[in-house]
């Protein structure tokens, strides 16, 4: 990926934030409340989720649907929506200053795409065009923690995302299961090449919001941070 | 069906790049051959006639092209229209119904002993990436999952005489194939003539790189034909010698 200043490219006067992890791990609920947080600071917030491309978001859920994408078309509509996203949202918008919260960033590919037999090498290369987020959250449960906190639904479980197409399992509850863990372990083998900021997903959620707006608030010149921000905002609540 | 006079022996599947490495080590008896060359150049009909004479030598014949996948083409269809859609989404999205024609039609066909005859390959997405300013490198790493051809006719066509070729089937210039997205010229007539110099002047830097046979496509349509047979049908008596 591009670095935050590389020397061919415009530097940009916004922040990118990302937030990894699979399924169940608090991500979401930690990039809303970091949202909020910063825009009660008054501060110009977007934020983009995987998969939510106008353009290709309808194909890739008819192509799941269907079932009949392969593991290279998977990766390369998740590419086309990530860059739609990229060239229209992500990098005008730190090109105008905001700050730019991704719920799920290159590595949600790098993972995935690689649990279902993409090279490694070729994913990277794919996104090689996205710039270095500033800082990447990994949140990190236990992965039964993770996965029950989804299945105790008993929710429907979609045929790629339960990793279906990978014969894992005839059950599809036991294949999301195994699916997951092996997107685990390929997120885990991440965390220091990548420079990921652990979150210990198993802290209560005030606890993990904590640790993350101090993470941002790094970033932040000292006045913003004191004036507008009022510290990390959760000074009131007691200890857990 | 003489399938078997081909090629009795399968032989593994090369790769530009790191291929499909879930589908494990691949071996094949039919054989990819590739026709390319712009919009008008006479592709299509050089296909429909190169697949009547081959199935007629007993050869069984499967055709491929882009923008064929149902499911991504309506996409691509839909990125185009919306305004605001970057070049790199696009050729992303190419990408991906190329991806989708490799894995559920060339392959499984070149599995079973078919020649299938592509008309477009991964050749034009690259020009068309190449000429609107995307890293060549990044290119040719994206379509490192692209099958190696066994034989790529390259059809060639002066930019002029594609114009009066379009016209002959249409009253406009198509908006991408004459580069309007690309702002080269003010009416899209010397847009076009630009944009198809570039494209073929592309196509020249990769000929030696990815072994294409230049044809010149300004001939008759039966000779050109002619020449495109003799090249294939050679080809595939020697792989039986």
């Amino acid at each position: 990926m591009i670095t935050r200043h590389p020397t061919r490219e415009a530097r940009t006067d916004g922040w990118l934030i990302a937030a990894e992890g699979i399924d169940g791990s608090g991500k979401s609920t930690q990039v809303h409340l970091l949202e909020q947080w910063l825009r009660q600071g008054g501060l110009r917030v977007f934020k983009t989720e995987w998969n939510s491309s106008d353009v290709v978001k309808e194909i890739t859920s008819k192509g799941k649907k269907k079932g009949t994408l392969t593991p290279t078309t998977f990766s390369l509509l998740h590419a086309t929506d990530f860059d739609d996203r990229y060239e229209r949202n992500i990098l005008p918008l730190l090109h105008a200053g905001y700050w730019v919260l991704a719920d799920r960033y290159v590595y949600t590919a790098y993972a995935r795409d690689a649990v279902r037999g993409c090279h490694p090498a070729w994913i990277r290369r794919l996104y090689s065009f996205a710039r270095r987020p500033d800082i990447v959250f990994y949140f990190q449960v236990p992965v039964d923690v993770a996965v029950n906190r989804i299945l105790s639904g008993r929710p429907k479980l979609k045929y790629y995302e339960a990793g279906m197409d990978l014969n894992l399992s005839n059950d599809v509850f036991e294949s999301y299961r195994i699916f997951q863990s092996r997107v685990t372990k390929e997120y885990e083998s991440m965390v220091r090449p990548e420079g990921f900021v652990v979150v210990d997903g198993s802290l209560r959620i005030e606890e993990q919001q904590r640790l993350v707006r101090d993470k941002v608030s790094e970033l932040m010149p000292k006045e913003v941070v004191s004036k507008t921000m009022g510290r990390t905002g959760l000074e009131n609540r007691g200890p857990g | 069906m003489k399938t078997e006079g081909q090629d009795s022996t399968a032989r593994p599947i090369r790769f530009y790049g790191h291929g499909l490495p879930y589908i494990g080590e691949l071996k094949v008896k039919g054989k990819l051959i590739v026709i390319e060359g712009p919009d008008a150049s006479g592709r299509s009909t050089q296909i429909t006639m190169l697949t009547e004479k081959l199935e007629a030598e007993g050869h069984a014949v499967v055709n491929t092209g882009l923008k064929r996948s149902e499911l991504i083409s309506q996409g691509i269809i839909n990125a185009k229209r919306s305004l605001g859609t970057g070049k790199r989404t696009l050729s992303l999205f190419y990408a991906a119904d190329f991806a989708d024609q490799l894995e559920n039609k060339i392959i499984p066909a070149l599995r079973s002993g078919y020649i299938v005859l592509a008309d477009r390959y991964i050749y034009t997405l690259m020009a068309r990436d190449a000429v609107r300013g995307m890293n060549r490198k990044w290119c040719q790493d994206l379509f490192g999952f692209a099958v190696v051809p066994d034989l790529i006719f390259s059809l060639e066509v002066s930019p002029p005489e594609l114009v009066h070729r379009v016209f002959q089937r249409q009253n406009t210039l198509d908006f991408y194939e004459a580069g309007m997205d690309m702002g080269l010229g003010e009416d899209v007539y010397s847009s076009f003539i630009r944009y198809q110099r570039l494209i073929a002047a592309e196509f020249k830097r990769m000929e030696v790189r990815y072994d294409m046979t230049p044809i010149n496509g300004e001939r008759m349509p039966l000779v050109v034909e002619a020449e495109l047979e003799n090249r294939i049908l050679g080809f595939l008596t020697g792989q039986t010698q």
